[in-house]
């Protein structure tokens, strides 16, 4: 690891302008991403604002049928969220299956959602379940959110604060884990709500998460696993790698689509 | 450089640091706790697992500064003076260790893994235990005896 | 802790210091004003070194010293010697370098090393090392080393051929094959595997002038041969200058026997530097650099007759050795395998030949099993497709064939000495309730799952070795064992020992020999070991040879010592030597109630007030030099059972049963861990390990993110069971234990996955994509059928 000089941020308006001030800030929430890239001297931030200790950017509300999760908020507190269980299974599963025990406790949702790695799973959910992502200055709903691979909409300096999406009716997602790093290679989130079913795959894509528009119009029309088996898959939008060529994974996106929709009922 | 200061098993400690300092190499280092090992660079052997705040994480992906204020305990911190924790003896008991060197790992994410169990209510079967050590790596024990060991602890603390 | 001997279920003395975080491992260990040691690595498979421009290093914050080759060069520092030669010396073994200057032949190479005050320093500086290259074809792949277009990796090695050895008789092989009834033919790939022991290696070297001499701390398996080739072939110092510590070692499977070009810089460089040097590797590093093992590349044929008899084995092998020859590089694809290639069965006629060759890729040297997992492999898969090719049945072909006999004379030199290899195949049998099997399987398919089953039927050669053999194969040492047995007066023992432990638990499990021999309660045992200025030369632990070599050493020592004790006795007793037996720590005098315990005869010869000075010597301290004199040969059955997930070809091994004949047991437990220990490796080495070279001789899959290593949830809890024929020529009737599983696992797996999915060939790692995509080419209609 570069040196580097921390910064620990009480506030999001204090994190944003202590990230402004420094040559090449960068703020770490839970870390468990960055600073295994930091390691390897893959990135070398002049400053890290830590925003972990931001007490109003944590925390799982639900309120009605809306749900809000705070940026700062660890994969284990989401998944534990008994509120959140109550209402949305498929993303307490999703949060209670990423990494390790270790790294759930560290961790945090907006992280995983601002670097947007190919691989991450929440990607998938927030996509999904049509969310809005809010920062310190605009709110972004997740189809623009996402660009591409380690991609988003967010600009630089801006910090995503939460995190909040409408309850589906059903949801659920399942994933087929990189059989090395236990990162997604095929996760797909089901979720069918007022809007109707929305489809989201993260892990195969070459160029990270997308919706799959086949899927979701089979299953507005039959919502069963039989109607995700006769969607296409294109492998030429899949990625290819030492864990599985694009064919491969095109049949992982068909499989797990057919295990979440059977296990969101 | 920065100063950290946290309490390590019990003892408010504190050190002048660069700030890429790992908390992992704060504790083997400043403080020559040895027992906490690195044995990857990638976040996935859990040799490292430490207690931050009653919760387990891997000390190699936490600032040193991250920590600061918290409270850590590491596996020198686990037993009772000379009385070991119930899962370090069972570890002993049931052969859940060869080399040893991911053991103290192994026997934090342990204890995490009974507490949050017994907090949630729920009991540890094979299949979980297996699932929740998704995150350790040993290379001597097969797992098998590192399984009878946790479910012998969850079972004795249940 | 009482006086649990031989045979009990002892927990580990060991553990107390492991559990709470009180190991000493080498990294632990921080020497007064120490400096910290980051190497530059070639990101070249292939490449010639243009220049090393170290200036801008130099003057990086921190840095104390930077090294290249040509200061290796200019210090006249010696190569790293190749321990091994099979056939009385390798055709062709190029220099190796400690660090190199001229030109680099795999990834991880070293060029220099950055000596600073902090690793983090040495590291910012080691990225400021300016290494200009003019890079080369590269080949990684084995199959192609002798191709006369593959880019050659030394200028001694012609077509990068090493070696070319072969053992067996050839004509008789032709002649068999030529009147066979059947001949089942397979080409098969043992896929390079990288040890992965938990602890990284570390090396930390510290010079002392007023004794001119050097220490150093080093993650090794055998310091004693450490400290010969650092010492007598790269120092070039008398060996009583340098003592090497192997202190608590975290793993090593093999990957810690070689003598490494690290030790030898920071022992070199500490003396330089006038300060203590650290080096600890990460663990991409450890890919990249700790030898790997297997690498075959082979085609195998077994002729039969009719009945299913076989009639003879023939053998062609590719082994790859990497980029150079490690300390006992070739010994894993010669001696360790070719002898072994009888397996259990009666084949009166085997012949082998390999050619060992060099490839752009890490060393090669022992991996858990060396060799002898390479061997069994392919005899396993061959005897598994013979019988489904000819419908005998897998149980029925192994019976037809098994060596009921022994002592054995196999085709292929060894000697078996003792064995029953279808007692095992019975109890494992029953134990994995094989009757029950297609019912299992029929639950299996009503899940959509494919279920297989798959048997190995191994036997192994052990506990290195007969030292006058391992002369005779080309060896550079002896293969005995030592043990030093030391008194104290108030009858606690110390006990040194020329192994080293790296988990195998020798602090207890060689306690409860001394136990059960001298009759002293284990915790009043200790067993020392790891120290070259403590112990007597010794040859360190592998090849499953601690307790068959240095555990009959020691007993060999107690056996001295209890025959110098009923002198004592006799003294103490007024009686005859001739006339005292010893039993259970007791010394009494036959026909008498007269009794002595070894407390009180240890105390005699030690505070010798009464004693027979003018006839005997006091003390009762004893020394073995301990060589055996055969191998030894741990046999049994493995059987597993998978489920294959046909939608996405993940493989679940569901139930594994293994039943071996180790001959007689010290400590159960430690027996049932090591197996399951081995056993994972070998399903690791079925399922998911590989070592992956791209065709530029990057190794892709260099980190824990990329390479498939087992984790709780790969493997089932194992039902592990035991048969016993005792060794018939060392003391303690005991064969070994620790690399059963990673031995015979392997073909267990692969013929249960094929057995699944209704296949032939399948070679491992039997990786998802790679079991889906054979469904896909097979069909899966017919591989649920």
């Amino acid at each position: 690891m570069y040196e580097t000089k921390y910064h620990r941020a009480s506030s999001a308006d204090e994190a944003v302008k202590l990230a402004d001030s420094a040559d090449d800030g960068q703020f770490i929430a839970g870390g468990q991403t960055l600073i295994p890239t930091m390691k390897q001297r893959l990135a070398s931030p002049s400053d890290l604002v830590d925003i972990r200790n931001i007490d109003a950017m944590k925390g799982v509300n639900v309120e009605g049928n809306k749900v809000t999760i705070g940026a700062t908020t660890t994969h284990a507190e989401v998944a534990d969220a008994p509120q959140l269980q109550a209402v949305c299974q498929g993303i307490s599963d999703l949060a209670g299956h990423i990494g390790d025990p270790a790294v759930r406790h560290m961790g945090t949702i907006g992280g995983s959602v601002a670097n947007n790695d190919p691989a991450a799973d929440y990607p998938a959910a927030l996509l999904a379940l049509g969310a809005e992502i809010t920062t310190n200055n605009r709110t972004i709903a997740a189809d623009d959110f996402f660009v591409g691979m380690f991609e988003t909409a967010l600009e630089d300096g801006e910090l995503i604060t939460s995190v909040s999406f409408t309850v589906p009716d059903k949801s659920a997602y399942s994933k087929f884990p990189n059989p090395a790093s236990r990162y997604a290679m095929a996760g797909v989130f089901v979720a069918k709500g007022g809007d109707g079913v929305r489809v989201a795959v993260t892990g195969a894509g070459s160029d990270g998460v997308f919706r799959h528009s086949g899927m979701e119009e089979a299953l507005d029309a039959n919502w069963s696993a039989d109607a995700v088996a006769e969607a296409d898959v294109d492998e030429a939008m899949m990625l290819s790698d030492i864990h599985g060529n694009a064919a491969y994974r095109a049949n992982l996106v068909k499989v797990m689509a057919k295990r979440a929709v059977a296990a969101a009922g | 450089m920065t100063t950290v200061s946290m309490t390590v098993n019990g003892k408010e400690v504190s050190a002048d640091v660069e700030d890429r300092t790992l908390l992992v190499d704060f504790i083997r280092e400043n403080l020559k706790l040895t027992g906490t090992h690195v044995g990857c660079d990638t976040s996935q052997c859990g040799a490292c697992v430490v207690h931050v705040d009653g919760k387990a994480v891997k000390a190699c992906t936490m600032l040193a500064n991250q920590a600061t204020g918290s409270n850590v305990v590491t596996i020198e911190g686990l037993a009772n003076g000379g009385d070991l924790h119930p899962v370090q003896a069972a570890f002993h008991e049931h052969h859940g260790l060869q080399c040893g060197f991911c053991t103290p790992g192994m026997i934090m994410t342990a204890v995490d893994m009974i507490e949050r169990a017994k907090a949630n209510g729920l009991k540890l079967d094979e299949a979980t235990i297996r699932s929740e050590l998704e995150g350790n790596i040993c290379r001597c024990t097969g797992y098998h005896n590192i399984v009878r060991a946790i479910e012998a602890a969850a079972e004795q603390t249940a | 802790m009482g006086v649990e001997g031989i045979g009990a279920r002892v927990l580990r003395k060991e553990d107390q210091r492991f559990i709470t975080g009180k190991g000493r491992y080498t990294d632990d260990f921080n020497r007064p004003g120490q400096l910290f040691a980051v190497f530059v690595r070639s990101p070249h498979a292939h490449a010639l070194i243009k220049s090393v421009d170290i200036s801008e290093a130099k003057g990086c914050e921190g840095v104390a010293a930077i090294y290249t080759g040509e200061d290796v060069a200019e210090d006249g520092l010696g190569g790293l010697p190749c321990g091994f030669a099979p056939g009385g010396g390798p055709q062709n073994a190029p220099p190796r370098p400690a660090l190199l200057k001229d030109k680099v032949r795999f990834v991880g190479d070293m060029i220099a090393v950055v000596i600073a005050e902090s690793v983090a320093l040495a590291r910012d500086a080691a990225g400021k090392v300016n290494v200009e290259y003019d890079v080369l074809p590269s080949n990684t792949d084995t199959g192609k080393a002798m191709d006369a277009d593959t880019p050659q990796l030394h200028e001694e090695a012609p077509n990068n051929v090493v070696m070319h050895w072969e053992i067996g008789e050839a004509d008789p092989v032709e002649a068999a094959f030529a009147k066979a009834d059947h001949v089942t033919s397979l080409d098969i790939i043992n896929n390079r595997k990288v040890p992965n022991a938990m602890e990284p290696r570390a090396a930390n070297a510290e010079y002392d002038a007023a004794a001119d001499s050097f220490t150093l701390y080093t993650t090794s398996q055998n310091p004693h041969i450490t400290r010969l080739l650092l010492a007598a072939y790269v120092l070039g110092i008398s060996e009583g200058k340098l003592r090497v510590i192997s202190p608590d070692v975290g793993g090593g499977f093999g990957s810690k026997i070689p003598f490494y070009p690290e030790e030898a810089v920071v022992t070199w460089a500490c003396r330089k530097v006038e300060r203590p040097v650290k080096w600890t590797s990460d663990r991409t590093e450890a890919f990249l650099s700790d030898t790997h093992g297997r690498d075959h590349v082979t085609k195998a044929e077994l002729a039969m007759d009719k009945d299913g008899k076989f009639l003879a084995m023939r053998v062609d092998t590719k082994a790859s050795l990497g980029a150079y020859l490690s300390t006992f590089g070739m010994l894993s694809s010669t001696y360790l395998y070719g002898t072994v290639l009888s397996g259990p069965y009666d084949i009166p006629a085997i012949h082998c030949k390999v050619s060992g060759v060099f490839t752009n890729t890490c060393p090669i040297d022992a991996e858990r099993g060396a060799g002898r997992p390479e061997a069994t492999y392919l005899i396993e898969r061959l005897v598994e497709t013979a019988a489904r090719e000819t419908g005998i049945g897998v149980v029925e072909i192994r019976k037809r064939n098994f060596i009921r006999e022994f002592p054995y004379q196999t085709a292929v030199v060894l000697q078996y000495d003792i064995g029953d290899y279808d007692t095992t195949l019975e109890l494992a049998l029953e134990k994995a309730d094989y009757a029950g099997f297609e019912a299992r399987k029929k639950k299996s398919a009503a899940n959509g799952k494919l279920r297989g089953v798959g048997f190995s039927t191994y036997i192994e050669a052990c506990g290195l070795a007969p030292s006058n053999i391992a002369g005779a194969i080309g060896a550079g040492i002896g293969l005995y064992e030592s043990a030093e047995i030391r008194f104290n007066p108030t009858g606690s023992v110390s006990v040194l020992t020329g192994a080293q432990t790296q988990g195998q638990g020798h602090e207890t499990a060689f306690a409860q020999v001394v136990a059960s021999k001298l009759g002293i309660e284990v915790d009043k045992v200790d067993i020392i070991h790891g120290d070259t200025g403590t112990v007597q030369w010794g040859h360190g632990t592998y090849g499953s040879r601690s307790l068959a070599v240095g555990g009959s050493a020691i007993s060999a020592a107690c056996d001295k010592v209890i025959e110098k004790a009923k002198k004592v006795a006799a003294h103490m007793m007024e009686a005859d030597a001739a006339d005292i037996s010893f039993e259970n720590g007791e010394f009494s005098v036959s026909g008498t109630d007269k009794t002595k315990t070894i407390g009180e005869v240890i105390l005699t010869a030690m505070v010798p007030h009464d004693y027979p000075l003018t006839d005997m010597e006091p003390g009762l301290d004893q020394r073995s030099f301990y060589d055996p004199a055969n191998f030894t040969y741990p046999a049994g059955t493995h059987i597993c059972e998978v489920e294959v997930d046909p939608d996405t070809g993940v493989t679940e091994v569901v139930r594994f049963t293994a039943v071996d004949d180790f001959g007689n047991v010290v400590n159960p437990m430690i027996v049932e861990g090591q197996v399951h220990g081995g056993v994972t490796h070998g399903v690791g080495q079925a399922l998911f390990e590989k070592a992956l070279y791209d065709e530029d001789g990057q190794m892709v899959n260099a980190s824990y993110m990329d390479y498939i290593i087992p984790h709780a949830d790969n493997v089932p809890s194992f039902d592990v069971g035991y048969t016993n024929t005792p060794c018939t020529h060392n003391p303690l009737g005991v064969k070994g234990c620790g690399e059963a599983g990673a031995i015979a696992a392997p073909p267990a797996v692969i013929n249960a996955i094929t057995d699944a999915i209704g296949v032939r060939d399948l070679d491992m790692p039997a990786t998802p994509q790679k079991v889906w995509d054979t469904i896909q080419a097979n069909g899966t209609a017919k591989a649920a059928q």
